[in-house]
């Protein structure tokens, strides 16, 4: 007979304040091979893990059950507990009463008991069944891959280079360099965004353990921690960056003029192109959707002009393979699409109702203006101009229901920047509040204000049109009046958004998404920068809205991560993985098919039967792929898998327990 | 021959009499078949729900029984009826509760089961295709402001199927005979509704806020398909021009007026005689 100790767990009032603990703790006595029980206020706590390595020792216990919250929180602790107490980790069961059971019915206290005890009930039954497993270890890869390109991971790349260790950074677009690199002045110190990140752009560039991959994309990951396979994707450039100089001839004749995504389309550029004087690297790639050689089938002016031959229309795409022990998600974010969402304001038919990013490559020296600030429409200087915030953002009418954390801030330092550079302006903006939680923020907003900038707190209702000039319709919430305003230029603060293609690289990745399609972090609080997926970390507004500090800081973090990880040499796997009794297998192959991580393969074994010894096919697990999910002992027709720590005869045991 | 059950409600009788008028010629026209419900009552809007949200639920809810026990869906040409009779349907619809409340208050089983139309969903759903065969006065060279107000399209969550910022319903529909419509901000722009009888000050401003909009596009006249709205735009027009010295001289049309002089109807069938704004000029243009 096993014999099992219950360990219930108040967890302060999120257990103990819908449950009599104490009488869970009594009523659990009751139950087979259960030897010993108690309950502590915080069983994860340093005197509630001693209660448990002390009762195994004076109770002789061989298996445990804690009762307390999700195996997702504190699974891990207590495993570490059981070893300490010199138990083999793996006899430890979790009964999840807090997230299943008190969380949900805090109305309920009486059938919340009930549920409760039935849930130890059913890991009491599975305590009794299970049986000592070992770890076994797989050596690890030691380089990183970075996806993304931005502030975030540029950060995350040179902090993990720099520690010593290779470094894959994939950006899909031409250059590095992300969003900050548009920006033209960063709050609340108003230092210049591009002379603090392209420094940065040109050590990654530089850096001998950093091998960069612009214009490419990541299209597979296969592999587990420490052990990823990744495959990237370089897009055709049509330029070959071997050959090429840099030194303008191609944009300087190319014929085509299309909208320029850098500058937000308020001008174009060619369609063999260089994002931005600053790009790194500094050499064109063509854009097939829109040069003449690939839409009309001939042209090749900037072939023709090229000094050192490096065009080559006939490059195709290519993909490889590249192994990794980690990998950094840094994808970045998207502006709210403001135009298809808000009629109100004109669903993006007046050309001087803008956007910030677009506002700020307008104050950018290096913009389509020159740094001047006019109206795109005629190119006059505006008199008055009207922020909106939270277009996007607060809003679960149109937008998103979260706040974007930054657009308060810009805000008020275009306010600032119109102020500062138009002399007689106007500024008025209206906000439904003023969020300016950071070091040295509320000091700069209200230097805005003071500034003569007129906050007005409420929502736009409408813009149109009124001559060449723009009525801005809202009310003043705290008058309780409605305000107009004849406006030269409306600019909106639009929310963020995950960056286009986060859900495709999620799903290749084999991450989650929160409710808004930002990546899910592992723990909201105490485990910020880990994705779920063991191995894959997060970095920057990729995982939700976040200033330049923020994202810098993340980057770092992750980087520290993807460090820790690299430093060792090899790494323990989980031995919860799934396992063929080879002599009963038929070698059907149904298990391999429906292996999500292609941890299955059919292999010619000598396979004892009896007394006689054939030699057959039959499925095989590599422990270092499986992830334990299961898949294939369900889809066994002959029930000859099992999986480790999830034994059929466990499962069967711990539902007989929740249901007889 | 499309049946619908037909819920004039009490403008169809009063200051809303051309609209009524046009609403009948213009189905017969398109082959709609309007079955007037036997013994409807108010639908309950303003001075209904204002009394007590149970009244302004109940009223229209008996109407709604009333056209679930023909087995037709309905058709409510005014904006509020419409709106009120849709805003009843989805409330009752939600809490199985109150659709036994109904049954008790009403005094017989609740089955808000049958579709909800305004007028202008009705015709549209004839098809673009019928409407240009029936036109035989296209109405080129007219350019119409096509004014919807606020209870066709909102609040979005209640009612659905037009854009509540940009709805284009109307447009389309006099595009189809040929007019020129234009795009303008203020397709929803308040009228002041009732305001007119509290402070009519509030309606003369807003009124000649959107009389001001269509002069700027260049419109020869404004259409709509609510009669509080036009009772705002075309009976209150002369008092805007004393009030600010202005001199608008905008025919306020419903847009089956229209549609029906699209389709050669005779002006008087159509009721477009009864306006303040007199709208012969425009009628000239197009017969």
């Amino acid at each position: 007979m096993r014999r099992i100790g219950v360990f219930c767990c108040w967890c302060g009032s999120n257990i103990g304040g819908v449950i009599d603990v104490p009488r869970l703790a009594m009523e659990a006595l009751n139950l087979p091979a259960v030897a010993f029980s108690t309950d502590y206020k915080y069983m994860c706590s340093e005197p509630g893990q001693e209660l448990i390595v002390r009762a195994v020792a004076e109770h002789r216990l061989d298996g445990v059950v804690v009762a307390a919250c999700s195996p997702r929180i504190h699974e891990a602790t207590f495993r570490q507990t059981l070893e300490r107490a010199g138990l083999n980790p793996y006899l430890l069961v979790m009964a999840n009463v807090r997230e299943h059971c008190t969380w949900v019915h805090p109305d309920d206290p009486e059938r919340a008991f009930a549920k409760a005890l039935a849930l130890v009930r059913g890991a009491a039954a599975k305590a009794a069944r299970t049986e000592p497993l070992a770890a076994g270890t797989l050596p690890v890869t030691r380089r990183a891959l970075v996806i993304g390109g931005g502030i975030a991971g540029i950060q995350a790349a040179l902090d993990i280079a720099d520690a010593g260790f290779e470094v894959l950074l994939v950006e899909r677009e031409p250059t590095i360099g992300g969003k900050m690199v548009l920006l033209d002045k960063t709050f609340p110190t108003l230092d210049c965004s591009a002379c603090i990140s392209t420094p940065k752009m040109v050590a990654v560039a530089q850096h001998p353990r950093i091998r960069l991959f612009t214009y490419a994309e990541v299209v597979g990951l296969k592999g587990f921690l420490g052990n990823f396979e990744v495959t990237i994707r370089q897009k055709a450039r049509s330029v070959d960056h071997g050959k090429c100089t840099g030194c303008g001839a191609c944009w300087a004749k190319c014929p085509a003029r299309v909208p320029n995504e850098y500058n937000l389309g308020l001008d174009r550029r060619k369609a063999i192109y260089v994002p931005f004087p600053q790009a790194v690297p500094n050499k064109p790639v063509i854009d097939r959707r829109h040069c003449r050689q690939f839409t009309r089938g001939r042209c090749g002016v900037c072939q023709k002009v090229c000094p050192v031959g490096a065009i080559d229309y006939a490059e195709e795409d290519r993909e490889w393979q590249e192994r990794v022990g980690a990998v950094v998600v840094a994808t970045g974010f998207d502006l709210f699409e403001w135009a298809e969402a808000y009629g109100e304001y004109g669903y993006g038919r007046y050309p001087d109702v803008i956007t910030g990013l677009q506002f700020e490559r307008l104050a950018n020296a290096a913009g389509p203006t020159g740094g001047k600030i006019v109206r795109p429409s005629d190119g006059a200087v505006p008199r008055t101009v009207v922020f909106v915030q939270c277009v996007g953002s607060r809003d679960e009418a149109k937008g998103r229901e979260y706040c974007s954390r930054v657009c308060c801030m810009y805000t008020a330092k275009h306010a600032w920047q119109v102020l500062e550079k138009i002399p007689e302006a106007e500024v008025f903006v209206f906000y439904i509040d003023v969020r300016t939680a950071g070091k040295a923020y509320e000091e700069f907003y209200v230097r805005a204000r003071r500034a003569g900038a007129h906050y007005i707190r409420g929502r736009v209702a409408r813009i149109y049109p009124e001559g060449n000039r723009l009525r801005v319709v809202g009310t003043d919430t705290l008058l309780g009046r409605p305000v107009e305003v004849p406006a030269d230029l409306v600019v909106l603060a639009t929310g963020m958004v995950p960056a286009a293609g986060s859900g495709e690289l999620a799903r290749i990745l084999g991450c989650g998404l929160d409710k808004d399609g930002f990546f899910q972090e592992a723990h909201p609080k105490l485990r910020p920068v880990e994705a779920g997926t063991a191995g894959i970390f997060l970095a920057g507004t990729c995982q939700g809205p976040k200033d330049i500090p923020d994202t810098v800081a993340q980057g770092s973090a992750a980087a520290a991560k993807v460090v820790g990880l690299l430093v060792r040499e090899e790494i323990a796997y989980e031995p919860t993985v799934a396992m063929v009794d080879q002599t009963r297998c038929t070698g059907c192959g149904k298990c391999r098919a429906v292996c999500p991580f292609k941890a299955i393969e059919l292999v010619t074994r000598q396979v004892r039967a009896g007394t006689a010894v054939a030699e057959r096919v039959v499925a095989e697990v590599n422990p270092g792929l499986c992830a334990g999910c299961g898949n294939c002992t369900v889809a066994c027709p002959s029930g000859v898998i099992d999986l480790k720590g999830f034994t059929n005869e466990q499962l069967l045991a711990e539902v007989d327990a929740l249901c007889l | 021959m499309v049946r619908y059950a037909y819920y004039p409600g009490c403008v169809a009788e009063g200051s809303g009499r051309e609209y009524e008028m046009a609403n009948r010629a213009v189905a017969a026209r398109l082959g709609l078949e309007l079955v007037e419900i036997e013994d409807w009552n108010c639908c309950g809007a303003t001075p209904g729900h204002n009394t007590g949200h149970l009244l302004g639920l109940a009223l229209p809810a008996r109407n709604l029984a009333l056209a679930s026990g023909m087995g037709l869906d309905l058709v409510a040409p005014c904006a509020a009826c419409y709106n009120r009779l849709v805003t009843a349907q989805r409330e009752i619809a939600c809490d199985p509760e109150l659709q036994v409340l109904m049954g008790r208050l009403l005094g017989r089983d609740y089955h808000g089961d049958r579709r909800v139309l305004s007028m202008v969903e009705a015709v549209a759903a004839v098809g673009a295709e019928r409407m240009k065969a029936l036109t035989v006065r296209p109405l080129e060279g007219i350019t119409v402001a096509c004014y919807y107000g606020c209870l066709l399209v909102r609040p979005p969550a209640v009612i659905r199927g037009d854009d509540p910022e940009d709805p284009r319903l109307l447009d389309d529909l006099l595009r189809g005979v040929g007019a020129t419509t234009v795009d303008w901000a203020h397709k929803t722009e308040c009228c002041g509704a009732a305001q007119a009888l509290p402070h009519e000050e509030v309606v003369l401003s807003r009124v000649r806020r959107i009389l001001e909009a269509a002069v700027t596009f260049r419109a020869d006249c404004i259409a709509t398909a609510c009669p509080l709205c036009h009772a705002n735009l075309d009976q209150r027009q002369a008092r805007v021009n004393r009030r600010f010295g202005t001199d608008y001289r905008m025919p306020v049309l419903y847009f089956t007026q229209l549609l029906g002089l699209a389709f050669g109807l005779n002006p008087g069938e159509l009721g477009l005689g009864l306006h303040f704004v007199p709208t012969a000029e425009l009628v000239r243009r197009i017969a």
